[in-house]
């Protein structure tokens, strides 16, 4: 038998991206012994790659905007699915958050009387993101990161988690294996603080990177944790189309924001037609939607998308206030986008479901299980409005830290994984090694990303979502007999075999909730239920592991007490 | 487009081989999507370190064709018609698998680099002029290309006495940083070795951020060492002042 490496922590944190790197601190600020692990090294998870800024209504650009207004646009640009509580803890907190990466070095571009510049951004009434060029994610993942280790927060890269574990009805430890040897490691903690993003690698074209594959979700629906809104995948408006091998890449909503335009073939600001008062800067799921009609409807670029053009604005600002972007056209495609549109189309983005927490403490339905960030569900509702998810990690990753630690406090008393379970887990992980012949795993991920792109995509359709489902049980049976082969030490194809079991569950929890809500409201589209219906405005979808099924259930949406339900009554 | 033969550098630090392969490529493809493509194809188990495939994380650093580059960025019609592709990991850091590298090293550096230190009354107002400086090194993804070519760690493997480019990149973002109150110039003296720099310009040149690494970070370092420890008018000065 294996022997284990093991460590113990009072509160372990899941995921080094934004959430997961503000967790931390946040923990150890609290006086408990943390410790984070990560998938890969410190630094590159996936909030690197946010570029456009950090959203707060500090006002320092438009004096006007305040939490109330932040608090109503974001439920504004969610289709009022989000959770009240969650939007408005976000709105009041979020310009603390911003001011104190400040306080740890971040640098942020300035206003002319020395404050942090903020930037207009679709669906926010206010120029709200504060922002470094298009770069805002590295600068605070950079910030987060070394305020991490000044901290001495140690760190485990290159570390996959593969399962929670479990003693009793509380979440006590987690395996997980040393990417660069494939041995295995026994964490033991009092809480855990999942923050472990998205699920962009189900989709075939996404802006996410590969380790957007669903861990979090998979792990805790795996102990029976619930997923809500799980119908509601982003897909951002604006991602590379050309060439193939960029297909997707994301072009940020700033080009907009610094005033970009959008145009078909005829050379038409088509916006007008879908959303004439907000233009370009509409929230993403219209945008989206007005692209993809476009598109379908012939009046696309060559490569199948429309044009963003910002040749009308000065060139030398463009590369200043867009540097990214310049070099990612320039160097990937050959187009010069201070002298060229950009060709653009619709590209997986981002999931606004997510595991259900409690907004105040992000207490997932586990004991000793929490969550913050992309991993949660709740907070964007039916549609994220950009800037809104570096926010929501500094707000729900801090809380997040705050509340674990609590936990851990408060239940001092460990609890040992259960041996059964860690071995049952390393078996599983195991299995694929010992088959002499089966399926691929790059094979199964290949058709899983065509089934997600287009049967449950932008545009859905009840046939459509059913073929979906039938598939990929299909694809699931297929899992049972994947083949690795090679060793345990960097064996990606080892890596991916894990994976897909956590993305063949989220996937069938998307397209399940996907079929059930028959409206079309924020990112999800209904080709045949084309209206938003009220009815439908007050049921969020739950899903949970049941036996070897998964089901679906109705939750009446909590109603926001009537002091806030005003802000909404004054603005018609 | 015709087939493209790779060659790719696989196995142990122990022990390793060029393994050779024929992939047929597609318009706009970098080193990166040839290497998924042997992944998914021919070797499932071949090692690559990549996230983002954007040039933003700065992960899937490698050296093809004996530079070294992003795989992600280094898009393959910029090679002849014909030519043979050959990936191999970083010199400067020992192999793990196949085409990644334990960096390791450089994380442990960074744990030594002082944080940034602002004064207790800190009024956070700042100028753009001075963020526009400071910002430059900033854009650092970490993708230690520049640690990897500069000789001094490459073909010297000073590492326990030279900090490298990338950390040199950090302390000038913390020097230039118009609030920071910390000096860093006596580790810079002894730890991390800055003398050892003879401004080749190597790290600079493979840059995929277009950093200044020489002329706008180690060099304004050096001015600042040589004012601190070396100028014999402040020295005077301070013998007479006693300071």
């Amino acid at each position: 038998m294996e022997t284990f490496e093991k460590h113990e922590h009072d509160v372990l944190v899941i995921g080094a991206g934004g959430a997961g790197l503000r967790a931390a601190i946040e923990a150890k600020a609290q006086g408990v012994n943390v410790g984070l692990v990560c998938k890969s090294l410190l630094g590159k998870a996936h909030t690197v790659m946010a570029e456009g800024g950090v959203a707060a209504a500090m006002g320092n650009v438009d004096p006007q905007d305040n939490w109330q207004v932040h608090f109503k646009d974001t439920m504004a640009g969610g289709k009022m699915m989000n959770n009240w509580r969650m939007a408005q803890l976000h709105a009041q907190q979020a310009p603390e958050r911003v001011l104190e990466l400040e306080k740890w070095g971040a640098l942020f571009d300035r206003t002319p009387s020395g404050t942090i510049l903020q930037r207009a951004f679709g669906g926010h009434t206010c120029k709200r993101l504060a922002h470094v060029g298009d770069r805002t994610g590295l600068e605070i993942i950079r910030t987060l990161q070394e305020r991490a280790v000044e901290a001495q927060v140690p760190v485990y890269m290159e570390c996959t988690v593969t399962h929670l574990l479990r003693a009793g009805d509380r979440v006590c430890g987690a395996l997980a294996y040393w990417r660069s040897n494939g041995k295995f490691v026994v964490f033991t903690a009092k809480s855990i603080i999942l923050a472990t993003g998205g699920v962009g690698k189900s989709f075939r074209i996404t802006s996410n990177s590969w380790e957007y594959t669903s861990d979090g979700l998979g792990m805790a629906y795996a102990l029976g944790a619930e997923l809500i809104d799980m119908e509601f995948v982003q897909f951002h408006p604006t991602g590379m189309v050309w060439p193939p091998g960029v297909k997707g890449l994301l072009v940020t909503e700033a080009v907009r924001g610094e005033g970009g335009r959008l145009t078909n073939n005829k050379g038409e600001r088509f916006m007008e037609r879908y959303d004439p008062k907000r233009m370009e800067l509409s929230t993403r799921d219209q945008v989206a939607r007005a692209i993809y009609t476009e598109v379908k409807e012939g009046r696309g670029s060559e490569h199948g998308g429309v044009f963003l053009d910002v040749t009308h604005l000065d060139g030398e600002s463009v590369k200043k206030k867009l540097p990214s972007m310049y070099h990612q056209f320039k160097d990937l495609a050959d187009v010069d986008i201070t002298k060229q549109p950009m060709e653009v189309g619709p590209t997986t983005h981002y999931m606004m479901g997510g595991l259900r927490v409690d907004a105040e403490t992000t207490a997932t339905t586990i004991p000793g299980l929490f969550a913050a960030g992309e991993v949660a569900g709740g907070m964007h509702g039916g549609n994220r409005l950009g800037g809104n998810s570096l926010s929501d990690l500094l707000v729900f990753g801090r809380l997040a830290g705050i509340h674990a630690a609590e936990f851990s406090r408060q239940n001092k008393q460990g609890i040992t994984p259960p041996d059964v379970e860690i071995q049952a887990a390393t078996r599983q992980m195991l299995e694929p090694f010992d088959r002499k012949e089966g399926a691929s795993p790059y094979e199964i991920h290949d058709e899983l990303q065509d089934v997600m792109q287009n049967l449950v995509g932008i545009m859905r359709i009840e046939e459509d979502i059913k073929t979906a489902l039938t598939k990929l049980e299909g694809l699931k049976q297929r899992l049972k007999t994947v083949r690795v082969t090679g060793s345990r030490i960097y064996n990606p194809g080892w890596h991916l075999a894990y994976d897909l079991r956590n993305l063949l569950n989220t996937s069938e929890a998307i397209a399940r909730s996907a079929l059930a809500r028959e409206e079309s409201r924020g990112a999800h589209t209904r080709l045949d239920h084309p209206k938003l219906s009220p009815e439908w405005e007050k049921i969020t979808h739950v899903i949970q592991k049941d036996g070897d099924g998964m089901n679906l259930s109705q939750m009446p949406k909590p109603q926001m007490p009537p002091e806030l339900a005003k802000l909404f009554e004054e603005s018609h | 487009m015709p087939d493209v033969t790779f060659r790719i550098s696989t196995g142990s630090a122990e022990q390793n081989e060029e393994k050779t392969y024929r992939v047929p490529v597609a318009e706009g493809w970098v080193v990166l999507d040839a290497v998924h493509y042997i992944q998914a194809h021919e070797a499932p188990d071949l090692a690559v370190r990549w996230n983002c495939k954007a040039a933003k994380c700065g992960s899937c650093s490698a050296e093809v064709n004996g530079k070294p580059k992003l795989m992600c960025k280094t898009r393959l019609d910029d090679f002849a018609d014909g030519e043979e592709i050959v990936v191999y990991p970083l010199k400067t850091f020992p192999r793990i698998k196949d085409l990644v590298t334990d960096v390791s090293w450089n994380y442990e550096v960074a744990k030594k680099i002082k944080p940034f230190t602002p004064a207790k009354d800190t009024k956070w107002s700042m100028d753009q002029r001075d963020m526009d400086r400071v910002q430059e090194f900033r854009k650092c993804i970490e993708c230690f290309l520049c640690q990897d070519v500069c000789h001094v760690l490459r073909n010297h493997d000073k590492k326990p006495e030279f900090a490298g480019p990338r950390s040199f990149v950090r302390i000038a973002n913390l020097e230039m940083h118009p609030l920071d109150t910390a000096s860093r110039l006596d580790f810079l003296k002894n730890e991390g070795g800055l003398g050892y720099c003879n401004i080749t310009k190597c790290c600079t040149e493979v840059c995929p951020e277009d950093i200044h690494i020489t002329d706008n970070a180690i060099i304004p370092l050096k001015e600042r060492l040589v004012d601190e420890y070396y100028d014999p008018i402040a020295k005077l000065f301070k013998v007479f002042s006693g300071k």
